[in-house]
C-alpha cells in the first residue's frame, strides 16, 4: 500500500535549521555584525529601506543579515514588520530645497547656483576589481585622510528656477489627504501621488528596465536629467496637539528630477513637464528609473498616445512591487496536485474522443451534476 | 441570424429619420476637430463623409458612435421600439447595449475590430453571446451563415482571423458587425489599407449588403471612388467644418464650394 | 528614527502579537468588506489588504479572512489541496494556533472554520460553518481582458458574453469545454465570479451549500462571498452543458467512487494509483468500513 507523502511539520522545523546553518556560513568565521552591514553596505541598506518603504537603518541591515544577502527577501521581512505599525500621521511635505548635500549634478546648465558636486559616486571609476580589498587591507587612499569634506550649502532646485521663467508646467498641491495604498487598495485610475507611492516602493530592476525601455522608443519622452541632489532633509511634523512643526530628525534622501518633452497648445503656451524620482538613502539608479516612469505615465495627463509600457498606469502599477511578484512567483512552488490531476484528466480526454476504456487505463467519464 | 430576429424587425417608420444630430462640437485646437455639424440619417440611407486627413471625418465619426463625448451639440437615436435616445445623456450601459445590438462600427484595421486571437467562428457569434445566446449548436449555424454571407469559405469558420488575408479580415469584421442584425453601421475608411482589385471585391459586397438589409450606414472616406459607389448622401468636410452637403452625384458632378471642386478635380475621373 | 523598535513582534512566542496577528482596526476593516461582499454575491469588493509575514500567493488573503472572522472558541481546520498535511497547510495552522491560540481540528465535521487551498471537501458541510477560500486572481475575466478598468465596467454592466467567447472557442477546438479548474460560475443570478482554482468537479458544491464561503484574494487585494443558500451556477451551453470529472477507478485506501481523486505514480514503470485528495474524507471511511 502507497503511503502519500506527509510529514511536514517536521520537514518544514529540518528546513529552517538547514537555513539558519547556510546563512551563517562557517562557524570559524566571525559572525558578520548588524552595524557592519549597516555601516559597509549602505547601498544595500538604502534599497530595503526605500522598496521595505521604512526608514530604518539599522532594521534593514538587520533584515539583510537574516535574509542572507537575498535583497528582496530582506524587504519583505521589513514590509511585514513595517506592516505591524501603527500610522501616527503624515509629515510635512519634505523640503528638498533645504537639503544639506553631499551629491548635486545637473545635466543641463554647466553651472548654476549653488554650483555642482560629484560627491561620492561610481561614476568615473573604472570598474576594475580591487584586489588590495581582496587582500583585506585598506585600499591606498583611506576615505578619512583624502576625501575633503564634501557637501554645499543648501541650494535652489534647477527645476524651480525654470519654473519661475514659466518652462515647467507647474505642480499643484491639491491639498488632498495623503492617501496610503498599504492600507487602501489601489484604485484606477490613481491619483499621481498613489502612483508616486507605488513607484517609491517599486522593484528597482523593474523601473530600470520599464526607464530604459522609454529611452529606446517606448513611449519616449525627451528626458533630461534636470538634477539629481542626495543629502540629508529634515523630517518635519505637525501635531494636532502643537499649531507649528515640530522637526523629527534627518534622513538621507536622493531625488531626481528630469526635466521631459514640451506640451501646450500653442507655441507661447509651450512648457517642459517633469517626471519625478525620490528614494531613501543613497540609491541614483532607482530615483532615475522612477522620474522617468513617473514621466512615461503622465501620459493621460498630457494627452500623449500611450505607444509603451511604461505609459500603462495599471501594467506598471500591478507589476512594479517585488513582494507582490516574488510571492506569486514563488507560489508555483506550493502543490497543485489538484489542479494539475484536473488538467490531467480533461487532456486525456481530449486525447482519445469516444474510445472505450481500458480495464488498466482509468478513462475518466463524463457526469452532469449542476 | 435566427438568434437576432427580434431586432430585424426593425425598419417599421422609413419615414422617421433614425439619427438627428445637431451643432456637434469637439475641438482640440483652432479648426481642428469639428464643429457645429447637424443632419439626420434616414434608415437604409448612406451617408458618405469625405474630406483630406486632418479634416474632423474621424472626429465626427467618433462622436456620432458614442466613442467620445462633445464640447456641446447632441446626438439622438430612434431605436426598434421608436424611443428616442440622447446618445449622451443615455447611460453607459445604454451606450454599450446599442452598440452591440442595434448598431455596428466597421474599422479602418480590421484587427482592431476583431478578436485576433480567437476563431471567425467566435468572433462572429460574441455579439450574439452577448445577447445571450447559450446554445453551441446555433453560434456554429450562424457562423457559418455568415462566413458564406461575407463569401469566405465555410470551412475556415475554426481559424483564427491572422490566417486570413486583409480583405477576409475585413469582410470577417463586416460579418461580426452584422449578425447582431444592426440598424446603423459606422464604417471609418473600410477599404482603406487594401489592394485595389480586394477593395472592388469589398465594395461590391457591401454595396450588396446594404440594399439588401436596409442597413443605414454612415462612412468616412478619403476616396470619391468609394463614396459615389456606396453613399446616397455626401458631407465634405474641411478643416473641422462641413462646407458642402448634397446627393452624391449632385456634389460629385457639380461641386458649389470651391474646396469641394478642388477635391474633385483632383482625382481622375472616370 | 529608530525610536519604534520596542513594537517588534520578539520571538516565537504568542503573547506579543495581536490575537490573530492583525491588529483590530484591521480586522474591523476586512469585516467591514467582508459584510460587503455577503450583501453582494460574488461581488469583488477591494480591501486594504495587509502585508502578511507569508509571501503573496501563499494564502495571505485567507489568511487576513481567517484572522479577522477568528474567535477565541472557533476550531480551525486547515486544508491546502484537500490535504490537511501538505506543508503549506501546516504553516498556516501553525500560524494561527501560535498567534490565536485557537483550537485546531484535521475534522470536517468538528471545524468551525475551514482555510481552504483549491478544495471544497468531499463532506457535507453545515450551516454554522464558515469555508474560507484563498484565492490568486480573483477576476474571472482577467485573462480576456486585462485591465481592471475595464472589467469593473463589464461587471457593472453585466457585459459577460465574452465569457461565452472562451467557451465557444473551447468546443471548436477540443470539442469540449477544456476548463478543468476555477471554472467561472454565475452568482445569484448576477455576478459572475471566479471560484478560486477549486477543480470543476467541486462547483456543484457551491451552489445552495448551507456553509458560508468567503474569498480573499491577498495580493489582488479582494473580498467576495457567496452566503449560505445561493445559487451558484457553472457557465455552460445548453447543447454542452457543464459536467465534472468522474473516474472508473475508485481510491486505492477508501474505495470511494465519489470523491476527487489524486493521480500517483508508484513506480518507475509508470503504474498509477488513484487516491483521495480529501485526507480526512478518506480517513472517516477508512473508520467507517473498519480499515
Amino acid at each position: 500500500m502507497y503511503v502519500a507523502v506527509k510529514g511536514g511539520e517536521q520537514a518544514i522545523d529540518n528546513a529552517h535549521r538547514l537555513l539558519a546553518k547556510k546563512r551563517r556560513g562557517d562557524t570559524d568565521r566571525p559572525a558578520l555584525e548588524v552595524a557592519q552591514i549597516r555601516q559597509q553596505l549602505p547601498l544595500a541598506v538604502a534599497r530595503v529601506m526605500s522598496e521595505g518603504s521604512l526608514y530604518d537603518e539599522e532594521l534593514a541591515a538587520l533584515a539583510i543579515k537574516q535574509a542572507a544577502g537575498d535583497l528582496l527577501e530582506a524587504i519583505f521581512l521589513l514590509r511585514a514588520y513595517r506592516t505591524t505599525l501603527p500610522r501616527f500621521a503624515a509629515s510635512v511635505p519634505l523640503d528638498t530645497g533645504r537639503m544639506q548635500l553631499s551629491r548635486r549634478i545637473s545635466a543641463t546648465f554647466k553651472d548654476l547656483p549653488g554650483g555642482q558636486l560629484l560627491g561620492p559616486t561610481f561614476d568615473y571609476t573604472h570598474r576594475l576589481l580591487d584586489f588590495a580589498l581582496l587582500a583585506e587591507g585598506e585600499p591606498a587612499a583611506t576615505p578619512a585622510e583624502s576625501a575633503a569634506p564634501a557637501s554645499l550649502e543648501p541650494c535652489p532646485r534647477v527645476l524651480e528656477m525654470l519654473g519661475r521663467e514659466g518652462l515647467m508646467t507647474p505642480e499643484r498641491d491639491e491639498g488632498a489627504a495623503v492617501p496610503d495604498m498599504t492600507r487602501e487598495p489601489l484604485e484606477f485610475p490613481a491619483s499621481r501621488a498613489q502612483r508616486l507611492q507605488a513607484l517609491a516602493r517599486g522593484d528597482e530592476g523593474f523601473l530600470l528596465a520599464l526607464g530604459y525601455s522609454t529611452q529606446r522608443g517606448y513611449g519616449r519622452n525627451h528626458p533630461f536629467a534636470g538634477e539629481i541632489r542626495i543629502g540629508e532633509v529634515e523630517v518635519w511634523l505637525e501635531t494636532p496637539e502643537l499649531d507649528f512643526a515640530v522637526p523629527l530628525g534627518d534622513i538621507e534622501v536622493t531625488e531626481c528630477e528630469m526635466i521631459n518633452q514640451f506640451v501646450g497648445h500653442t507655441p507661447d503656451q509651450a512648457q517642459f513637464t517633469r517626471g519625478y524620482g525620490l528614494a531613501f538613502g543613497y540609491a541614483e539608479r532607482k530615483a532615475m528609473g522612477m522620474a522617468l516612469v513617473d514621466r512615461a505615465l503622465r501620459a493621460g495627463e498630457y494627452g500623449e498616445e500611450v505607444q509603451g509600457p511604461a505609459q500603462q498606469e495599471e501594467f506598471v502599477l500591478m507589476h512594479c512591487d517585488n513582494v507582490e511578484a516574488g510571492g506569486f512567483v514563488s507560489h508555483l512552488k506550493l502543490p497543485h496536485y489538484v489542479d494539475f490531476q484536473a488538467e490531467l484528466e480533461l487532456i486525456r480526454k481530449m486525447r482519445q474522443p469516444a474510445q472505450d476504456a481500458t480495464p488498466t487505463e482509468p478513462a475518466p467519464l463524463e457526469e452532469n451534476r449542476a | 441570424m435566427n438568434a437576432a430576429q427580434p431586432l430585424s424587425q426593425a425598419h417599421v417608420e422609413v419615414d422617421a429619420p433614425l439619427l438627428q444630430v445637431s451643432g456637434l462640437t469637439r475641438l482640440y485646437g483652432p479648426d481642428t476637430g469639428c464643429q457645429d455639424v447637424s443632419f439626420e440619417l434616414y434608415p437604409g440611407e448612406v451617408l458618405g463623409i469625405v474630406g483630406e486627413s486632418g479634416s474632423g471625418k474621424s472626429t465626427l465619426l467618433g462622436l456620432l458612435s458614442g466613442r467620445c463625448p462633445p464640447d456641446r451639440g447632441s446626438v439622438a437615436y430612434r431605436d426598434h421600439h421608436g424611443q428616442w435616445l440622447d446618445l449622451y445623456s443615455a447611460s453607459e450601459a445604454e451606450r454599450r447595449t446599442l452598440l452591440r445590438t442595434e448598431w455596428g462600427f466597421v474599422e479602418q484595421h480590421a484587427r482592431d475590430g476583431l478578436r485576433m486571437g480567437v476563431s471567425a467562428g467566435a468572433n462572429i457569434g460574441e455579439r450574439l453571446m452577448a445577447q445571450g445566446v447559450r446554445h453551441y449548436g446555433r453560434l456554429r449555424e450562424a457562423g457559418l451563415e455568415w462566413l458564406r454571407q461575407v463569401e469566405i469559405d465555410p470551412a475556415r469558420i475554426d481559424d483564427v482571423p491572422s490566417t486570413f488575408s486583409g480583405g477576409m479580415q475585413q469582410r470577417l469584421q463586416i460579418a461580426r458587425n452584422l449578425v447582431s442584425g444592426p440598424r446603423l453601421v459606422f464604417m471609418d475608411e473600410p477599404t482603406g489599407g487594401l489592394d485595389v482589385s480586394v477593395q472592388a471585391r469589398l465594395l461590391d459586397l457591401l454595396r450588396g449588403l446594404v440594399r439588401e438589409l436596409n442597413l443605414a450606414v454612415v462612412i468616412v472616406t478619403h476616396d470619391l471612388a468609394v463614396a459615389r459607389l456606396l453613399a446616397d448622401r455626401l458631407m465634405v468636410m474641411r478643416r473641422s467644418r462641413v462646407v458642402e452637403t448634397g446627393l452624391t452625384d449632385q456634389v460629385l458632378d457639380d461641386p458649389q464650394h470651391a474646396y469641394t471642386q478642388l477635391l474633385v478635380s483632383s482625382v481622375l475621373q472616370p | 528614527m529608530t525610536a519604534l523598535h520596542s513594537q517588534a513582534p520578539a520571538g516565537e512566542t504568542g503573547g506579543e502579537y495581536a490575537f490573530a496577528y492583525l491588529d483590530e482596526q484591521t480586522k474591523r476593516m476586512i469585516r467591514r468588506g467582508l459584510l460587503k461582499a455577503v450583501a453582494i454575491p460574488g461581488y469583488q469588493v477591494p480591501f486594504g489588504g495587509r502585508e502578511m509575514p507569508l509571501p503573496y500567493g501563499w494564502g495571505t488573503g485567507g489568511m487576513q479572512v481567517t484572522a479577522a472572522i477568528l474567535g477565541g472558541d472557533d476550531v480551525l481546520k486547515v486544508i491546502d489541496q484537500g490535504a490537511d498535511d501538505t506543508t503549506n497547510a501546516v504553516s498556516i495552522r501553525r500560524f494561527f494556533s501560535r498567534t490565536a491560540g485557537v483550537a485546531t481540528t484535521t475534522r470536517t465535521p468538528e471545524a468551525t472554520v475551514i482555510q481552504t487551498r483549491h478544495r471544497v471537501p468531499e463532506t457535507p458541510l453545515s450551516n454554522d460553518q464558515i469555508l474560507v477560500f484563498q484565492v490568486p486572481i480573483p477576476e474571472p475575466l482577467r485573462f480576456i481582458e486585462p485591465a481592471e478598468t475595464e472589467t469593473r465596467t463589464m461587471h457593472a454592466l453585466r457585459d459577460y458574453g465574452i465569457m461565452h467567447v472562451k467557451l465557444y472557442e473551447d468546443i471548436a477546438t477540443f470539442g469540449h469545454i477544456a476548463t478543468a479548474y476555477a471554472y467561472p460560475v454565475t452568482v445569484d443570478d448576477r455576478y459572475v465570479m471566479d471560484p478560486s482554482p477549486i477543480p470543476k468537479f467541486d462547483n456543484p458544491k457551491l451552489d445552495m451549500n448551507p456553509a458560508l464561503m468567503l474569498f480573499g484574494a491577498g495580493r489582488e487585494k479582494r473580498l467576495y462571498a457567496v452566503p449560505p443558500y445561493t445559487r451558484v451556477v457553472s457557465l455552460d451551453f445548453e447543447d454542452h452543458p457543464f459536467a465534472v470529472q468522474r473516474w472508473t477507478e475508485c481510491c486505492a485506501v477508501c474505495g470511494s467512487r465519489d470523491s476527487f481523486l489524486d493521480e500517483l505514480i508508484v513506480d518507475d514503470a509508470g503504474t498509477k494509483r488513484f487516491v483521495c485528495s480529501d485526507t480526512d474524507y478518506c480517513r472517516q471511511r477508512q473508520q467507517e468500513t473498519g480499515q
